[in-house]
């Protein structure tokens, strides 16, 4: 038995080794540059495919260990010209603009990684002279395991040793602490930031080639390592190393033991454990709590907010009238289309209201559009209540769990409550993924329909009009209720709100729940148009379309969300008919990012205020 | 009569380093108590104790007699205690006149409601603070690009919203231009003058402090070392050392 737990452990560590490589460039580029990279699992994944076709180019042992460190070193310099070409213009955006930049990135690069590799699984090339196994205490270990439990901890020294006793390393660690002021001790922050982004990223590339001969390549490795590797910075501590490994070694022993006695659990267990250590050390296992930062309201302060001009109002009115008016010239696709686009703002806005007027930046607003969804498709599966009941479940369902959730992921600010609040979410995808007898896990709920009265399209159509319009204009309404001024009190200047009675996270938590009521109504408008629910509508990818869609709008504009999620979701429908739509929208957001930093709201109302100016 | 604000034995230490020490202080009703001391004297963590940003180590802190110890901020602002910062603190993200809208939103209990639009509720109690600091034709203006010496006067009528007992002023000058200074101080003492309110106020100008305070209370690392009136404070040779011989020296 105890060579079986030893064999658990060494499995362990060796599988924590790619994860460490990956998470420490996470953290070091997130501590220096601030910049939540997305993307760096598509760095991970490149690693992957250019390991491949160098093993299978420069032959032997030396050729494959050259070839896994060519790997890193390429994917470095790939990761240079990404940082120069597509973040440095941005870097002066509000604060985690940037990483909807990172989420163009991902896109691209999954494109390209199709066109180069095409879309078959690559099978990793074995390790010349580490074939076999070799038995300890009677147990068999892989020799690859062994090689890999010698190498990570010799990379996690060179790191250290990088960070700690150089200069290179004093630099790093002073801009992790304070930019500015390295900055004006006459470092060149723009190349520091450079030089981080590539070591970074060159760390998740020789992750992703070390872990070859275990894992092999393929299209999926980009989202698939994105959530350990965020876990593992989240409960390490961001922007510590010691945290990043020691992070990487729990989750990888927790998920080794969980497959061998719970394998239908596995996934739950670690972001139990995520959950667990964010509650009783909420900056993690060795990091230190978050310096203040305005969290995504760096830049230019936000205008106070006008009230819609009588033009604007007929603009809208018309508008929405044409919308109204659809079925009477759009075909039943239009109008299917219509309710995605509806559906999807609806869900934009929710999340929009928490970022733009709490400024509380959630990773993980698709549990309650995802949990909606589900609530009303368990409710309807199980019990066979009447649609109407089950769809009212949807909001409360969300609702309760925003509770929950808000209580808990309140107590924290900035990046690390966004990082909780994805914990969650991740939790509840994995409940729903893996306890497959209640939630049909990957097979999802299928044959949720609406009631009979609903069922006709055009129907369906005017309810979820009503709903998601009269969803959006009440969000609008709020913010510009005493409500939303308090909120937006309370994030402007917490000191000044907390010393004229506002109590603000008791505000906050109430908005968080609106919000998630919000979602969780979209969820539900969703479920019964599309007659069934995955689970990968509780994904971390649904999360991010959220935010990507807020930022590209706008966070600091009313309109923000819904412009934004309008703008995405038709652009997508027109996209995705193309092969290579991945890289079109990629480069389309980037182009976004890069010239209208403010958002496409934002960016057109500067223009127009500036051409008023002009005339004046 | 019973003080307004009262502090008896106050005492905040940080780890080793006790920053304020069995301080005691009371301000009258319609004073104005000027608490001066050097750099790092423990003036603006005993501002902060008395508005509940900090807890006290030790002491009690009375408001007109009642306990408020350990209360949060809010509850001590609703108690009727009004506070400006040293930094001046005010939602840059909305006009002039809504950072005050907001302030008497609050005093009103109206912070929950969703239905009426927030720009319409109170604008002309608004308006009438905006115009006893003379503000009240930039109301509209983006309280972002105002001046710093117009956002102090903001800060101003935003403490004063609420019909406070008493004013916690931390530095008001702080920051600004000497004539600026003078202008501020006047307006304060003409405003608190007229409408009863006490003020308690740290400053680092003497000026400011010998032309406007009743009384003054002298901090030197931690302890109270003088207290009296203007004259009184000008002649004490613990002062005059204190200021003159080399600030925060220790004691032979």
């Amino acid at each position: 038995m105890s060579g079986f737990l030893l064999a658990q452990v060494l499995t362990g560590l060796a599988n924590a080794g790619a994860l460490f490589m990956v998470a420490s460039g996470l953290s070091l580029i997130f501590g220096v540059t601030r910049i939540v990279n997305l993307a760096h699992g598509s760095f991970y994944m490149i690693g992957a495919y250019i390991g491949y076709s160098l093993i299978q180019v420069l032959p032997g042992i030396v050729g494959f260990w050259l070839a896994i460190l060519l790997a890193g070193i390429v994917v470095g310099l790939v990761g240079l010209l990404v940082e120069l070409i597509v973040l440095r213009p941005v870097y002066k955006a509000p604060e985690l603009f940037q990483l909807v930049a990172t989420f163009g990135v991902i896109l691209v690069f999954q494109d390209l990684t199709l066109m180069i590799w095409g879309p078959e699984d690559l099978l990793g090339p074995r390790a010349p002279g580490l074939r076999g196994v070799i038995f300890i205490l009677g147990e068999p270990i892989p020799k690859y395991d062994i090689a890999l439990l010698i190498i990570t901890p010799i990379v996690a020294f060179l790191l250290w040793y990088l960070i700690s006793r150089t200069r290179v390393g004093i630099l790093v660690r002073a801009a992790t602490q304070d930019r500015e002021m390295v900055g004006a001790l006459g470092v060149n922050q723009a190349w520091l930031f450079s030089g981080v982004f590539a070591l970074g990223t060159a760390l998740a590339g020789l992750g992703g080639a070390l872990q070859l001969p275990k894992g092999g390549a393929d299209l999926l490795m980009d989202f698939n390592i994105l959530t350990s590797v965020f876990v593992v910075v989240v409960i390490g501590g961001m922007g510590s190393l010691p945290g990043a490994y020691l992070a990487a070694v729990i989750i990888s022993v927790v998920n080794v033991f969980g497959v061998t006695f719970l394998p239908q659990s596995t996934l739950v267990m670690i972001f139990v454990v995520m959950v667990l250590v964010l509650m009783i050390r909420p900056y993690g296992l060795l990091g230190r709590e978050e310096g203040a930062g305005e969290h995504g309201q760096v830049g230019e302060p936000e205008l106070p907010f006008r009230p819609a001009t009588p033009k604007t109002k007929i603009w809208v009115t018309l508008g929405l009238i044409l919308l109204a008016m659809l079925p009477l010239y759009g075909s039943n696709f239009t109008q299917i289309l219509a309710i995605d686009i509806l559906v999807f703002c609806l869900f934009a806005a929710s999340l929009h209201f928490l970022l733009g007027i709490c400024g509380l930046v959630s990773f993980g607003h698709a549990a309650y559009f995802g949990g909606g969804a589900y609530a009303a498709a368990l409710l309807l599966t199980h019990t066979g209540a009447p649609m109407e009941i089950a769809f009212i479940l949807a909001p409360i369902g969300a609702a309760l769990a925003a509770l929950v959730v808000g209580l808990i992921c309140l107590r924290l600010t900035g990046v690390y409550f966004a990082m909780l609040t994805l914990a969650f979410s991740q939790l509840l995808w994995s409940l729903v993924f893996q306890w497959g007898e209640v939630t049909g896990g990957d097979d999802g709920l299928v044959n949720i329909w609406p009631a009979e009265w609903l069922k006709p399209t055009e129907i369906y159509f005017y309810f979820a009009f009503i709903l998601c319009v009269g969803g959006i204009l009440f969000l609008r309404h709020v913010a510009h209720s005493p409500f939303g001024y308090a909120l937006r009190g309370a994030r402007d200047n917490e000191v000044r709100a907390e010393s004229t009675g506002i109590h603000a996270q008791r505000l906050r938590w109430l908005a968080f729940i609106l919000a998630g009521t919000m979602a969780g109504l979209a969820g539900g408008l969703f479920v019964f148009s599309k007659g069934s629910v995955f689970p990968n509508e509780l994904e971390i990818a649904r999360s991010f379309d959220a935010l990507i869609v807020v930022f590209l709008g706008g966070v600091k504009t009313l309109t923000g969300g819904v412009v934004g999620g309008a703008f995405f979701k038709g652009v997508e429908e027109i996209l995705t008919r193309f092969e290579y739509w991945r890289l079109a929208f990629g480069c389309l957001i980037i182009i976004v990012v890069i010239f209208a930093p403010q958002g496409i709201v934002g960016t057109l109302r500067k223009v127009y205020d500036d051409r008023v100016r002009h005339r004046a | 009569m019973t003080p307004v604000l009262e502090a008896v034995g106050l005492t905040k230490a940080f780890g080793g380093l006790v920053a304020v020490d069995n301080v005691s202080l009371a301000v009258r009703a319609g004073e104005f108590l000027a608490l001066i001391g050097p750099n790092g004297a423990g003036k603006s963590t005993c501002f902060n104790m008395l508005m509940g940003q900090l807890k006290p180590t030790q002491g009690r802190i009375r408001l007109s007699g009642e306990d408020i110890t350990n209360l949060a901020p809010r509850q001590i602002w609703a108690k009727g205690v009004g506070r400006t910062f040293q930094i001046t603190a005010t939602y840059p993200s909305m006009t002039v006149i809504e950072n005050v809208q907001t302030a008497l939103l609050s005093h009103y209990k109206r912070l929950l409601a969703v239905v009426p639009y927030a720009h319409y509720l109170y604008r002309d109690e608004a308006m009438a603070l905006l115009e006893m600091v003379s503000l009240a034709e930039q109301a509209d203006r983006h309280c972002a690009v105002l001046a710093y010496g117009d956002l102090k006067r903001l800060e101003l009528a935003i403490a004063l919203a609420h019909e406070p007992k008493i004013l916690l002023m931390d530095e008001p000058t702080a920051g600004m231009a000497p004539s600026e200074r003078v202008d501020l101080m006047r307006l304060t003492a003409d405003i608190v003058a007229s409408r009863g309110v006490s003020v308690l106020f740290t400053e680092h100008d003497m000026d400011v402090v010998f032309s406007h305070a009743q009384r003054l209370m002298v901090l030197n690392r931690g302890q109270l070392i003088a207290e009296g009136s203007v004259e009184d404070i000008r002649q004490n040779a613990l002062v005059q050392e204190v200021y003159l011989g080399g600030g925060a020296t220790f004691k032979e």
